[in-house]
């Protein structure tokens, strides 16, 4: 049975639905509401406040961290400068990813290492030989996401001791919110304008409540996970476990993935000192990927036909939808969508795959599979690059 | 001298800046012409008050096509919508009906005036939204004429018959009904509640000079449910920063392809020579010449003010001159301290996310209409009321707020004449906020600011003729094929080389965007460019 996060006590009282799912073994909400309209809608137009206690933090100290660091993520972190956030993924000795997160440089050798499944085990194996500490955070650091147009000006209405006017993109900065240490980054899953705010667990329940009342006058609401989800397929951000599966945890090796192959190729700097999974790496790049995750965008009129037959208007699910379907190019399967949504604020019907590399060229078309009044048709997808939703305001 | 443009457009309103987005994203070179510093037309966003931007006219968004913000890329130029949560009807006596996307809290509400209304109700959605589906492909047809030999217009109309006749007998019967019963009387077939029916009664009645128990009004009913299987799956909303952001996507997608956009443009004449129209003049003298002109502007102002009688035969000026403007609706804008609360369900609740009808029976509807036909402002309006500033925190200083009170009926033509509103315009604010103070007694204490707009001022401001909000009433004898003129609905004119693509042609008004995507592609496919 699922426990309850440090925010427990603020969320379960605002959560009126009771539709609660598991997050790595911690109760988390689904939505608020009987649906997730308001809060996806607030992640766009003024801001949604998001429990992400759930995540999974180790703090990695010591005078070799950043060597430590660059050894076991496949992005070199000792460029990431202090207070700098980077995004990054970790493989296995084969280059199979078994996780991707953020690494937040908060001094000189003390770094936050986040992740979607326990890492502790993995990142002490391999910090031998490495002068680091590695301590388990994730219960006793409580964390927040508060995601949207208006959540810098909530934040500024809070917080003391930070500039948040020039913290920039993939920054992170100490704060105080009503004298509580806080630390605030500029991060995010849901590719809007955002912050995520890092607090002793003990202090939970004074940062909310303090968040909620400034956020009344700029529309701010608490949000769950179904309107993360719309969100973060706009944003085209992949999640574990769904668009990939930790290396550690696969049964099977065709199940696992390489960075190249679920859209991280951007983290992987692989012209440097060793690390881990670099040689597999090396010759994967040589010889290519067998998979390529793309976006794509599933014809809307052939969906409005396709019910047409049936009599019936189009219909399509109102949340977000995570059960691999497969995609074909003719008779053949050439991969699966794993993960889509319809688009409110694009109006179109979207998704995240894994297809075979050769189609992965934006323009590419191809068959994705759709069951209309209980029969298996096709519609066409097409490949469009990703983020499918990228404002301005995220950045600037 | 050659013409360097392809196309002027007359208007900077929604339909115009999408009809040269449309052509200029095939390439043309278009220039868009607006009289006012601001874009948008009907669609416009103002800061009125310091720190408070209005949707000045238009209020909220329903019916814009989703292959418009697919093909324009709209919200890559700054379109974000927001639905509306629920509609709210306030009641006199306390009580007061909401209905909410939540199917069961809808019946939960509904059943406290009729069981048996509320176990109909999602018949009659479904209903609904069968016939919408027959409908919608409509909007984005180019109206075939009846009289037609053209063998490719009898071919859309073998279509749409064959649609029809798909239908089942059932529906096909309601169909044909609701092209000519009232919305009161539609309704009656369904529902027992006159609080039900009369609230929902009201979307038949908007922008035209009828009342609930007009002919003809049932059909309007159905765009309520239109914008539904556009699978926006809840489809009136809000546009982030005011209807104004609309057109300013539009207008960002338009200048992205290449087109040119002018404001503070008035236009005085088209330039019509041997039959042909050949550019325009401004105010002022300067002459733009292109190949053709596009015009956004309503038949009345295109055909009898800037082409000319001289220019067009009697039989077609006639039909210009009948066809109906007739506005019947005022605005009054709201800046507020506070949101004001209502007696009958107190709190600033989700309740007042959606939009608030003061439309509390169909005898309050109907002597609304009395009034009007008499050339009266209704004492006691219809409002349609919404405050965006609780989804849309962009538009009032934080905790402040914005309403926008739509009315009806606020006849253009006045007992004393058009030309008497400005000195009723205060007194009709008044009647307005009188109005909604019955059931918002904290309504007056919270007002910073207020701006009232009467038919009058919707002319003056935005050039819509007699301030009819869709130019041209959306009535039986003007859709479609006969939108605006019998023969002339194909965004063609008699003119040569002068187009239409505002609301005054198929399929008429709303933030629809449908007549300019729709008149570019028929400018397109003519070849004339
Ligand atoms: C008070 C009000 C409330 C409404 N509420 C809603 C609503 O909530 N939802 C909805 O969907 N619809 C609503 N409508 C209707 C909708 O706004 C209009 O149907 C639509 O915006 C019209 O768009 P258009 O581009 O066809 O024409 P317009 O918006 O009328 O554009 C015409 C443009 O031409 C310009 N122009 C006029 N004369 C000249 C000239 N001589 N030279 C150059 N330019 C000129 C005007 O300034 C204007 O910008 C409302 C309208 C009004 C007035």
């Amino acid at each position: 049975m699922p426990v309850p996060t440090p925010f427990h006590s603020r969320t379960s009282a605002l959560c009126t639905s009771y539709r609660w799912k598991d997050w790595a073994g911690f109760y988390a909400v689904c939505s608020y509401d009987t649906n997730h309209d308001r809060e996806y809608f607030a992640f766009r137009h003024a801001a949604g406040l998001l429990d992400v206690s759930p995540l999974f933090k180790y703090r990695v100290v010591g005078s070799d961290a950043a060597e430590f660091l660059a050894f076991v993520m496949a992005r070199d972190i000792r460029r990431v400068k202090p207070f700098q956030v980077s995004y990054c993924c970790f493989c296995d000795g084969k280059g199979k990813v078994i996780d991707d997160g953020t690494v937040a440089r908060l001094g000189e050798t003390d770094y936050r290492v986040t992740s979607a499944s326990p890492s502790l085990r993995w990142l002490q194996e391999h910090a031998r030989g490495f002068g680091v500490q590695i301590r388990d955070e994730s219960e006793s650091v409580a964390a927040l996401a508060l995601q949207g147009p208006t959540s810098r000006e909530i934040l500024k209405q809070v917080s003391q001791d930070a500039d948040l006017d020039h913290l920039r993109f993939f920054r992170i900065a100490q704060a105080r919110i009503d004298g509580i240490p806080v630390e605030i980054s500029r991060t995010g899953y849901t590719g809007d304008l955002g912050y995520e705010i890092w607090l002793r667990a003990q202090d939970a329940s004074p940062v909310w409540d303090r968040l909620m009342t400034a956020g009344s006058s700029y529309g701010a609401v608490p949000a769950g996970l179904d309107a993360l989800d719309v969100t973060r397929v706009e944003a085209g951000f992949i999640l574990q476990g769904v668009d990939y599966h930790s290396a550690t945890r696969c049964p099977t090796e065709s199940r696992k993935s390489s960075p190249f192959e679920i859209g991280l190729e951007w983290t992987v700097d692989l012209e440097r000192e060793p690390f881990m999974g670099q040689e597999a790496l090396r010759l994967e790049k040589r010889e290519g990927s067998r998979w390529s995750l793309v976006g794509l965008e599933i014809s809307w009129e052939e969906l409005e036909r396709l019910y047409e037959t049936h009599g019936l208007p189009p219909h399509l699910p109102a949340a977000a939808w995570r059960t691999a379907v497969p995609l074909y190019d003719g008779q053949r399967q050439i991969g699966r969508a794993t993960s889509g949504s319809w688009s409110p604020l694009l109006k179109k019907n979207l998704a995240l795959a894994s297809v075979e590399t050769r189609y992965a060229e934006p323009g590419k078309r191809f068959q994705i599979e759709h069951t209309a009044e209980y029969e298996r048709r096709t519609l066409t997808a097409t490949v469009v690059p990703r983020p499918f939703f990228n404002p301005e305001r995220k950045r600037a | 001298m050659a013409s360097q443009l392809d196309a002027v457009i007359v208007g900077g309103g929604h339909n115009g800046l999408v009809c040269a987005a449309y052509l200029a994203r095939a390439g043309r070179k278009v220039m868009v012409l607006e009289r006012r510093p601001v874009l948008g037309g009907a669609a416009v966003s103002e800061e009125v008050f310091p720190g408070f931007t209005f949707s000045v006219f238009s209020y909220v968004v329903s019916l814009l096509r989703p292959e418009i913000i697919r093909d324009l890329e709209l919200s890559r130029f700054g379109l974000q919508l927001i639905p509306l949560e629920c509609a709210f009807t306030p009641l006199p006596d306390g009580n007061s009906l909401c209905r909410w996307s939540d199917w069961e809290q809808s019946r939960r509400e509904i059943e406290r005036f009729s069981k048996r209304d509320a176990e109909i109700y999602p018949a009659y959605s479904q209903a609904m939204m069968q016939m919408g589906r027959f409908v919608k492909p409509i909007l984005s047809m180019t109206p075939p004429d009846p009289a037609s030999r053209n063998p490719a217009e009898l071919w859309e109309l073998l279509q749409l018959g064959r649609r029809f006749a798909a239908l089942g007998e059932e529906e096909r019967f309601l169909k044909l009904k609701m092209f000519t019963m009232s919305a009161v009387d539609f309704l009656d077939r369904w529902f027992e509640s006159d609080v039900l029916k009369a609230t929902m009664s009201v979307s038949g009645i908007i922008g035209t000079f009828q009342g609930v128990r007009s002919p003809g009004t049932a059909y309007v009913l159905l765009h309520h449910y239109m914008g539904e299987i556009d699978g926006a799956f809840r489809s009136w909303g809000f546009s982030r920063g005011g209807t104004g952001q609309v057109s300013l996507a539009i207008a960002g997608s338009a200048r992205h392809h290449g087109a040119g956009i002018r404001t503070e443009a008035p236009i005085e004449k088209i330039l019509v020579k041997d039959g042909l129209a050949r550019g325009v003049v401004l105010e002022g003298g300067e002459e733009i010449l292109s190949k053709l002109v596009i015009s956004s502007v309503d038949p009345h102002l295109t055909f009898l003010k800037m082409v000319g009688p001289e220019h067009l035969e009697d039989e077609f000026i006639e039909a210009i001159r009948r066809y109906k403007l007739r506005g019947s609706s005022g605005k009054v804008n709201l800046a507020l301290d506070r949101v004001p609360e209502f007696k009958c369900r107190p709190g600033v609740g989700p309740h007042l996310r959606g939009d608030v009808a003061i439309s509390p029976s169909i005898d309050y509807l109907e002597r609304a209409y009395d009034e009007a036909k008499y050339g009266r402002y209704s004492r006691r309006p219809y409002l349609n009321v919404v405050i965006p500033s609780l989804c849309d925190p962009s538009v009032a200083p934080p905790g402040k707020h914005v309403m926008s009170i739509f009315v009806q009926y606020a006849p253009y033509h006045l007992r004393e004449g058009a030309a008497a509103w400005p000195s009723q315009r205060e007194a009709f604010g008044d009647a307005v906020i009188d109005t909604l103070a019955e059931y918002c007694p904290t309504l007056r204490d919270s007002i910073l600011h207020r701006q009232v707009l009467t038919p009058w001022d919707i002319e003056q401001i935005t050039g819509l003729g007699e301030g009819n909000i869709f130019q041209g009433e959306l009535s039986l004898e003007q859709i479609f094929f006969l939108r605006p003129a019998p023969r002339w609905a194909r965004y063609r004119t008699p003119v040569r080389n002068l187009w239409m693509c505002g609301s005054a042609v198929h399929p008429g008004g709303g933030i629809m965007g449908a007549p300019g995507a729709n008149a570019a592609r028929e400018i397109l496919r003519s070849g004339t460019l």
